[in-house]
């Protein structure tokens, strides 16, 4: 094999386990990354999780009942502000709130600005006509999307993975519920950790392209080990469970405590979203 | 009063015990073992001759297939421990650190783990969060206490199942292979654990194939060898001392 063919070669073998090998990574550094946000120190980061799960709520409802542009408008400033004083990336913020959007909502939104009645906005050719209620639909759409997916994100990242499964308790979220999903979110990371060796460890022992056939029968077994693993690990974790007392119906413990800057922020949130929607009626 | 109080009698007492996983594939042949209380006790054998499963059945994790098993004088069966009150008295005496920390961490941060077990054996929430802190400072890992599992190095983790066991506050501690995959400080540092564990008067039982943490830390050691039998059982010094033996349990090479 001549030297200048190696890069082209290496390029295109194993595609397929590169690929995963940079999913895999990239969700588990999401994940740490995200993690990290919800441990720095800031305004929503040391509010209490329950009381932050009412807040967005609130929120959420008064982007949904406002009629007025402007206050929608002032609520998604105001998760600006929020992000920049809870030590969250503003191009970060930005990016994960706005990249999905167009994608989903602006499907919907699209068809709005042809077939909703009213002044025309804008000619195009084929008598094609925009028109300005349409573009002020979806504007409105758009922007009450992004305000709301704004809130939500916040949320999630401003607050450990694990207290946003315990906060769902002020939901009536059933303990046993809010456990399993603890579970499923730790074991996912062990989980990919263990796919990641895999890969890694068959990526080490490839000198050749795979062929479409190889690369199905990669991951039917590849699938099956994880899927052998996680069994055996899913009865080793029920009897470390048993080992410990557990009998069937778990006893979780709920830490947190409302402090007066938390009561503070659940009188500024109310105020905010009475006034948003009073203005925004 | 504690209806578990065996007297000066073994903690337990195992007779003839075998144990067949699926009824099909042998792991335990006739076994023959007492544990006294406050004793450190090492199970030593190679990989695959059924020490970590013998240390499940001392847990009530597993039952033989047949023969007996006592724990503080009762007879340790499925049955008995559905009985509320033998499962909460026989759970809040045996602590059980197993070999896979991964296994062990199933809660989503360090402080949920180390209250995971006083909740279910219903101590009052005060109480738990006393423990907790407790067993945070004498592991020292009062840092990671709201971190996840999976973010934490194989030491931390060992500290962490060592902590959540701790909490249950156990007159007996069942440790399955704790030295593996663990680097030599933190080696150093379980050792002084199992020791300071023995001087608190706490039974200690270990499942090893580590000839050093044995000579370290344990009063006695059975010997399990490939056939899932005990071939010995003496102290540390002559069981190790004996190169034939260990070569025949294939803890040592030729």
């Amino acid at each position: 094999m001549s030297q200048s063919s190696q890069p082209a070669h290496s390029k295109s073998r194993s595609g397929f386990i590169e690929r995963t090998l940079v999913d895999i990574n990239n969700t588990l550094e999401q994940s740490i990354f995200a993690e990290k946000i919800a441990r720095q120190k800031g305004l929503l980061q040391a509010l209490d999780p329950r009381l932050k799960v009412i807040a967005m709520l609130m929120l959420l409802f008064a982007v949904s009942l406002s009629h007025q542009l402007a206050v929608i408008a002032a609520l998604y400033v105001c998760a600006l502000l929020l992000a920049a004083v809870s030590a969250v990336p503003l191009g970060f913020f930005l990016k994960r709130v706005w990249v999905l959007i167009p994608f989903f909502t602006g499907i919907i939104a699209l068809p709005a600005l042809f077939i909703t009645p009213g002044p025309t906005l804008l000619s195009l050719p084929l008598g094609i006509v925009i028109t300005r209620t349409g573009a002020m639909t979806a504007l409105f759409l758009l922007l009450r999307v992004g305000t709301s997916v704004s809130f939500a994100t916040l949320f999630v990242l401003s607050t450990p993975w694990n207290n946003v499964l315990k906060a769902m308790g002020i939901l009536r979220v059933p303990d046993v519920i809010v456990l399993v999903l603890g579970m499923t979110y730790r074991y996912i990371h062990l989980l990919l950790h263990i796919a990641n060796d895999m890969f890694l460890s068959r990526k080490s022992r490839i000198l050749r392209r795979m062929s479409g056939a190889e690369e199905r029968r990669l991951i039917a077994a590849t699938s099956g080990t994880l899927l052998g693993k996680s069994l055996q690990l899913s009865s080793e974790v029920y009897l470390a469970m048993e080992s410990r007392g557990y009998r069937g119906y778990p006893r979780t413990m709920d830490r947190f405590r409302m402090h007066w800057f938390d009561w503070a922020a659940a009188l500024v949130v109310s105020f905010v979203t009475a006034a948003a929607i009073w203005l925004g009626r | 009063m504690d209806f578990l109080n065996n007297g000066g009698d073994p903690i337990f007492d195992v007779k003839d015990l075998c144990f067949a996983y699926n009824d099909q594939i042998s792991a335990l042949d006739h076994i023959d073992l007492t544990i006294h209380p406050g004793e450190k006790l090492a199970i030593l054998g190679s990989n695959g001759s059924g020490k970590s499963t013998l240390l499940k059945i001392l847990d009530g994790l597993y039952f033989p297939t047949s023969g007996r098993i006592k724990a503080f004088g009762q007879d340790l069966t499925e049955q008995a421990l559905r009985d509320d009150r033998f499962n909460f008295d026989f759970r809040s005496r045996v602590g059980f650190v197993f070999q896979d920390s991964d296994a062990q961490l199933f809660m989503p941060s360090v402080w949920d783990e180390i209250a995971f077990g006083p909740l279910q054996l219903g101590v009052d929430e005060a109480e738990v969060a006393r423990r907790v802190e407790s067993a945070l400072l004498a592991l020292h890992i009062e840092k990671l206490r709201d971190r996840p599992p999976h973010q934490l190095s194989g030491g931390e983790k060992k500290r962490v199942a060592l902590a959540s066991v701790l909490s249950l506050s156990p007159v007996v501690w069942m440790l399955d292979e704790p030295s593996a995959g663990l680097d030599p400080r933190s080696v150093s540092w379980l050792k002084d654990f199992i020791l300071a564990q023995g001087k608190a008067g706490k039974t200690v039982v270990l499942s090893t194939h580590d000839l050093a943490i044995v000579e370290a830390t344990a009063d006695r050691v059975y010997v399990l060898d490939e056939k899932h039998q005990i071939i010995a059982e003496s102290t540390p010094g002559k069981i190790l001392s004996d190169r034939s033996l260990l070569i025949k349990a294939n803890l040592v090479s030729k």
